[in-house]
């Protein structure tokens, strides 16, 4: 019996394993990495029926297509709203969907973030780096080989079927709702920067610009103003630090950030609202708003009762379980005979 | 030894950034790894990672699990009565392919600082660096010890892709990168010494406290050292 897997069979742009981050080693200069969206990582997990922080896959603008490589598969999405086809049959979005084995799941586009989740029951199988199963791109640390997911890679499952019970369903309503202004504590370097240059950030509206990945996204706006020079001996950075070089544009830090780094930080986006903030897509408009460590907490709470709440309103899915299997098992013979025909 | 109190940074609501001082000296440096020692000592709960640089610990933390209160009165008693003794590191001698393909800011720095590319070679090699953190990049090492001549600052535009073994200054700090990564350094040259390999024992070279000077080869030993490096060769160092 050859072991389950998760095939690829479309990546997408660019598809990598995430879970919560690799922490404890940034004093070797060892990045975090992780989910960019750790709300939309929980959602998927949960959805799955997973721990919120479990290793699953993070695409990119495009979902790419997924092929069941074991007797089933229980997949789950979050962070964004793609259409979704089963061996190329519209499937309801919301919901968990149990694959049979060669079954294929297809993503659409992203509508809404420039990033989604796709969550495995039960998790996959493969050796943690330094405490975590997390791609670090530029380090080439984690994931199955310090890379993306490439067309046709087999990524290896801990369940050799779905678990028993049905595939869970959200309540829309219970998704955690996007800030409209991205929250900022002011500092570390707060003062290497003109009273103007911090009404500026916390007034004017910045546009993402293509050069946004996983390490950071440069903004593009107002010029922020420097009290002096925009050189400071290096020291660390935190998640959601905005750093601003010399040409004043900022650059907002996320989970493949540098541990340390020489531009001064003018602000650092709250904990409650990075995952959020990383979801813009190159052209959307970012409005940031000063809040301080008060503000930061009430935000923290209310994100995490909100997923208790998503958690907790999760139900299964329209449909008996058996209904479904029935359905599903009548597409893969259908599609059986589809493909075959397609077969040069 | 006591010293002026830290000043208290906040770094977004789940790290602290601890400023000894705002400039490069071996006296803070050992100072922010006292710093370290003596808070890892102090076992509180709810401490994520530090982070110890230059002249500064960062401190990851769960605000959940630890109140900033707890946490700035604990890091102000602690910095009142400082052990800044520091082990001596190790001496180590790094080669370096200066100039053409390999430091492709030489000619520029040169133009900068009014000397010739000879000179800036000369005076980057006279330097007897001290690590003072490793950072940014799994191995990067910063090192203290650069000669003020050769002081400019950061480009205004960092480019998004320098090569692995880089070696680059910026502002008063110099540098052995080691993988490939963005930078807003200038580029004097490559070395074929991997500060960070994976598959090595010990992933990281240096230390902080080691001492390090820099030697120039050519671009054809480059080629040779670097093969060897892909077998598992790394310099020899010695006890200070």
């Amino acid at each position: 019996m050859s072991p389950p897997l998760l095939r690829c069979v479309d990546p997408g742009p660019l598809a990598t394993i995430q879970d919560s981050g690799r922490h404890g080693w940034q004093r070797f200069g060892v990045s975090v990495a992780g989910a960019m969206d750790p709300v939309g990582l929980a959602i998927a997990n949960l959805l799955a029926g997973n721990p919120p922080g479990t290793a699953a896959i993070e695409v990119t603008l495009l979902g790419g297509t997924w092929e069941a490589g074991a007797d089933s598969v229980r997949l789950a999405i979050g962070g964004a709203d793609f259409s979704l086809t089963i061996d190329g049959r519209p499937a309801a979005p919301g919901r968990a969907h149990t694959l049979q084995r060669g079954q294929r799941l297809a993503l659409s586009a992203a509508a809404n973030a420039a990033r989604g989740y796709l969550a495995v029951a039960g998790g996959f199988d493969f050796e943690a780096v330094l405490g975590s199963r997390s791609t670090h791109l530029r380090s080439r640390l984690g994931g199955i080989d310090g890379g993306p997911i490439r067309t046709g890679q087999e990524l290896p499952l801990a369940l050799a079927s779905a678990p028993a019970g049905p595939d869970l369903a959200l309540d829309p309503a219970a998704l955690p709702a996007r800030p409209a202004r991205i929250r900022a504590i002011p500092g570390p370097q707060d003062d290497a920067f003109t009273r103007e240059g911090l009404e500026t950030l916390f007034s004017a509206d910045y546009t993402v610009t293509p050069e946004a990945d996983r390490m950071g996204a440069r903004l593009s706006g107002p010029k922020v103003q420097h009290a002096g020079g925009y050189n400071i001996v290096s020291d660390g950075i935190a998640p959601g630090s905005i750093q601003v070089p010399g040409a004043g544009q900022p650059i907002v830090l996320f989970a493949d950030r540098q541990t340390t780094g020489g531009y001064p930080k003018i602000a650092t986006v709250i904990s409650a609202d990075l995952g959020f903030l990383a979801r813009c897509r190159p052209g959307d408009v970012v409005r940031f708003a000063r809040t301080d460590l008060a503000g930061a907490a009430m935000h923290r709470r209310a994100l995490a009762d909100q997923l208790r709440r998503f958690a907790a309103a999760l139900a299964p899915a329209r449909g008996t379980a058996s209904l479904d299997s029935a359905r599903l098992l009548a597409h893969n013979l259908v599609d059986g005979v589809t493909d075959a025909l397609a077969e040069p | 030894m006591t010293g002026e109190r830290p000043r208290l940074l906040l770094a977004g609501d789940t790290a602290l950034t601890v400023e000894l001082s705002d400039t490069v000296d071996p006296a803070i440096n050992a100072r922010v790894i006292a710093l370290d020692r003596a808070l890892a000592d102090a076992k509180l709960s709810g401490i994520v990672e530090t982070v110890p640089t230059y002249r500064s610990l960062q401190i990851h933390y769960d605000p959940e699990a630890i109140s900033i209160e707890t946490l700035t009165a604990t890091i102000e008693r602690l910095a009142v009565d400082l052990d800044d003794t520091l082990a001596a590191g190790r001496r180590w001698t790094v080669p370096v392919a200066y100039g053409g393909q390999h430091g492709i800011d030489l000619d520029a720095v040169a133009e900068r600082t009014g000397l010739t590319a000879d000179e800036v070679v000369e005076r980057h090699m006279a330097g007897d660096y001290r690590v003072y953190m490793i950072g940014f990049q799994p191995g990067f090492t910063y090192l203290g010890g650069l000669d003020p001549k050769l002081h400019l600052p950061r480009r205004e535009t960092p480019r998004l892709k320098t090569p692995a073994g880089t070696i680059s200054i910026g502002g008063i700090q110099a540098a052995v990168a080691s993988i490939e990564a963005p930078s807003g350094w200038h580029l004097l040259g490559r070395t074929p010494v991997r500060a960070f390999d994976a598959a090595r024992t010990d992933p990281f070279l240096f230390r902080p406290g080691d001492r390090i000077r820099f030697e120039r080869i050519s671009a054809a030993d480059f080629d040779t050292l670097s093969q060897r490096a892909e077998d598992g060769w790394s310099p020899p160092c010695e006890a200070a």
